[in-house]
């Protein structure tokens, strides 16, 4: 062994990671899993949908405060009687984060799944 | 025998009830902590609503819309929109990786000993914050709605400890809790929230109901009566944002104050629930992800359709009963002392009640929201009770003491009853200290916020990065968990508000920390990861992520439900 070149040596696994979840054997190899084209194109497919979700509804939500304390007047403009755009716009957050809510459960219940199970599959054969 | 006290009776009379047949199922640590994950999505789904929707949200707010009109309504958007954060990042990803609590979650990669010590540092904190705001607010809420029961309860709650007198409601409601979560743990717990949430959903709907009734179900003249409510000290109509959230007054940094601090109170709010303990908790009790996932869709409808209505109890209450009427007591149809927000909701229930039914319908529709209220503080109590023991028992005793510094085994029987070990002395703790900060009660609705801020300036990051980001390590999470708690705290304590009265000049001007402590939580996060790299303390976590990532993205070899394997 070379002298001043510590070899690193093999990590013990930690006694925390068994504890969790049922033992899985020896067969799971996680990193090769994590490389598989199913695992990718799950993870991929997820977040083409998450990314631009979660951005979208950040950016709507902080229109309500910006545009209220920005643009009073445009916010009190009445659209119908007495009901204006502030009250309309905070009541279409709630229809907004509904909507975009099932886009994702919908998406999730076909798509995100059915790439799970087939991960899952491969590791049940040894992956 | 009064018809409030005989609904509160039949409320403790239910609740004790289900849990003495929880008592039974609760023998196990799983049963203890994720009721068997027997929880079926839809019943998640109510109790997360039970969970969440606390006094704050269904006196609170409509109380601060009957005050101030449109800007109360600010609060009930971001409590819905919070939970995509939660759908999308959160719920399948924990219920993939975790066991019992959050820090569960973080173990997985990081050194259990300071990763766990940590976590269980600011799940107490947040805990401790949101228990004290609903703890006193039962105290007084109960002292106002059921003034008998406070005055019976007096002789047997007559006790000085270490010098603080404790107050007989608070009392009770802690010994409520502490019964529920002792002895029938998260199966009682779930299923008081559950119930809960059926009795606030339906008092949210009566009161809409009658309010429509009342104006002819015509939304126009609905909003002209709301139009016709002016705030005295800016002009404002009631339909118009600008009265709680003062534009355009004071500046900080060439900024709107107002802005700032409502763009500041939003972002705790959308990111905080994300980082909330005991709603975190609640995804551990289902059988797999999609049960997560549907439970958060459950409780997304109802705790939206729950927030559009507080706009009907609070505009009802500001146009049917008017601000100069809602107080803790009315003598002759008139206000007797202060006005007092908390009281919009039971006002305009005991209006409608009268104007429909008569005086017994007022007397009886005021007990029901009062029963509804109390049942609405018993199950946030509760479910806050066990995050807490939670981390005391779970993370704290059984995972850092026992394992790992004295490498001992500790038996499923042990691990129970230092659970309910745990939950009583949470439970005692908080009757005292309830009692203590009483006196000080303005202060009762900031700390319900700061529990906000600190799960999403310390929680959150730490989550999130440990399932997401591959280099995190323990340094890291040590530092948002630790530093993101104690930052929001010190912000608080030195911002105004805190101290009253007021300071007029602030060390730090905004009364909503969150615009400056979740950057920083997050920022800590990353410095703390790229510290650790450099001294190399923490080289597992990098090769544990490739575990983390597969589990959490497919459910891999996640916990499973007991019945099902």
């Amino acid at each position: 062994m070379e002298v001043g070149k510590p070899v690193p040596a093999p990590e013990a696994p930690r006694p925390e990671l068994a504890r969790s979840g049922p033992p899985l054997g020896e067969e799971v190899h996680w990193e090769v899993l994590e490389q598989t084209e199913e695992f990718r194109d799950l993870v991929r497919r997820r977040f083409r949908f998450v990314l631009p979700a979660t951005i979208f509804f950040l950016v709507y939500y902080f229109l309500l405060p910006l545009g209220n304390g920005l643009a009073p007047n445009l916010m009190k403009t009445k659209v119908f009687g007495e009901v204006n755009i502030a009250y309309l716009f905070a009541l279409s957050e709630f229809v907004m984060a509904w909507v975009l809510a099932y886009l994702y459960i919908r998406k999730a219940n076909t798509v995100f799944d059915s790439l799970a199970a087939k991960v899952r599959a491969r590791a049940g054969k040894g992956a | 025998m009064s018809i409030t006290l005989v609904l509160f009776l039949i409320v403790v009379g239910i609740t004790l009830v289900i849990t003495a047949w929880a008592a039974r199922r609760t023998k196990t640590t799983v049963q203890f902590w994720a009721a068997g994950r027997q929880i079926k999505g839809w019943q998640n789904g109510l109790a997360i609503a039970g969970d969440y929707m606390s006094a704050a949200s269904f006196l609170g707010i409509a109380g601060l819309i009957a005050f101030n009109g449109y800007d109360g309504f600010m609060y009930s958007v971001g409590w819905l929109v919070a939970y995509l954060t939660v759908l999308f990042l959160i719920a399948e990803p924990m219920r993939n990786t975790g066991k019992y609590t959050m820090a569960d979650v973080l173990a997985y990669r990081m050194s259990p000993v300071p990763v766990r010590s940590a976590a269980a540092f600011s799940t107490v904190a947040v805990s401790a914050s949101y228990m004290m705001a609903q703890m006193i607010g039962a105290g007084s809420l109960i002292k106002i709605l059921i003034p008998t029961l406070d005055t019976n309860l007096k002789p047997y709650f007559n006790w000085d400890i270490f010098g603080t007198h404790l107050d007989p409601s608070i009392t009770m409601v802690g010994v409520l809790m502490m019964i529920y979560v002792i002895a029938g743990g998260m199966v009682a717990t779930t299923w008081v929230q559950i119930i809960k949430a059926i009795l606030l959903m339906s008092g949210a709907v009566l009161l809409t109901f009658l309010v429509m009734l009342h104006f002819g179900f015509n939304f126009g003249h609905f909003f002209d009566a709301i139009a016709r409510v002016k705030d005295k000290a800016t002009g404002l109509n009631f339909t118009q944002p600008g009265i709680l959230y003062k534009y355009g007054q004071k500046q900080v940094f060439g900024i709107d104050l107002a802005l700032i601090d409502n763009v500041s109170l939003g972002m705790a709010l959308i990111l905080g629930t994300a980082g909330l303990p005991h709603i975190l908790m609640r995804f551990f009790t289902v059988p797999d992800g999609k049960a997560a996932r549907a439970s958060v869709a459950w409780a997304m409808g109802l705790i939206g359709s729950f927030y559009i209505m507080t706009t009907f109890l609070g505009f009802g209450a500001a146009t049917l009963v008017g601000k100069a009427n809602i107080c803790a007591k009315v003598v002759n149809g008139a206000c007797v002392g202060a006005t007092n927000s908390n009281l919009a909701a039971p006002r305009l229930a005991e209006f409608l009640g009268g104007e429909f039914f008569g005086t017994t319908g007022a007397e009886f529709l005021l007990a029901f929201i009062a029963a509804v209220a109390f049942a609405t503080i018993l199950a946030v109590v509760a479910g806050l009770t066990l995050a807490a023991s939670g981390a005391f028992s779970h993370d704290f005793y059984v995972n850092v003491v026992r394992t790992h510094l004295l490498h001992g085994h500790v038996s499923e029987r042990e691990q129970v009853l230092v659970a309910r070990i745990t939950a009583g002395l949470v439970g005692l703790l908080s009757i005292w200290l309830a009692a203590r900060i009483g006196a000080t009660a303005n202060a009762a609705a900031l700390v319900a916020g700061v529990a906000f801020v600190i799960a999403s300036s310390a929680n959150l990051p730490a989550i999130l990065f440990t399932l997401f980001w591959k280099r995190f390590n323990t340094w890291g999470a040590v530092a948002c968990l630790v530093g993101g708690t104690v930052i929001t705290i010190w912000l608080v304590a030195i911002g105004p508000g805190w101290t009253l009265p007021a300071v007029k000049n602030p060390a730090f001007p905004l009364q909503n920390v969150g615009i400056v402590s979740i950057p920083l939580g997050f920022l800590l996060a990353i410095v703390g990861t790229y510290i650790g790299d450099l001294v190399k303390a923490d080289r597992l976590s990098e090769v544990t992520f490739h575990e983390i990532d597969v589990r959490a993205q497919t459910g891999l070899g996640a916990e499973p439900n007991p019945v099902a394997a």
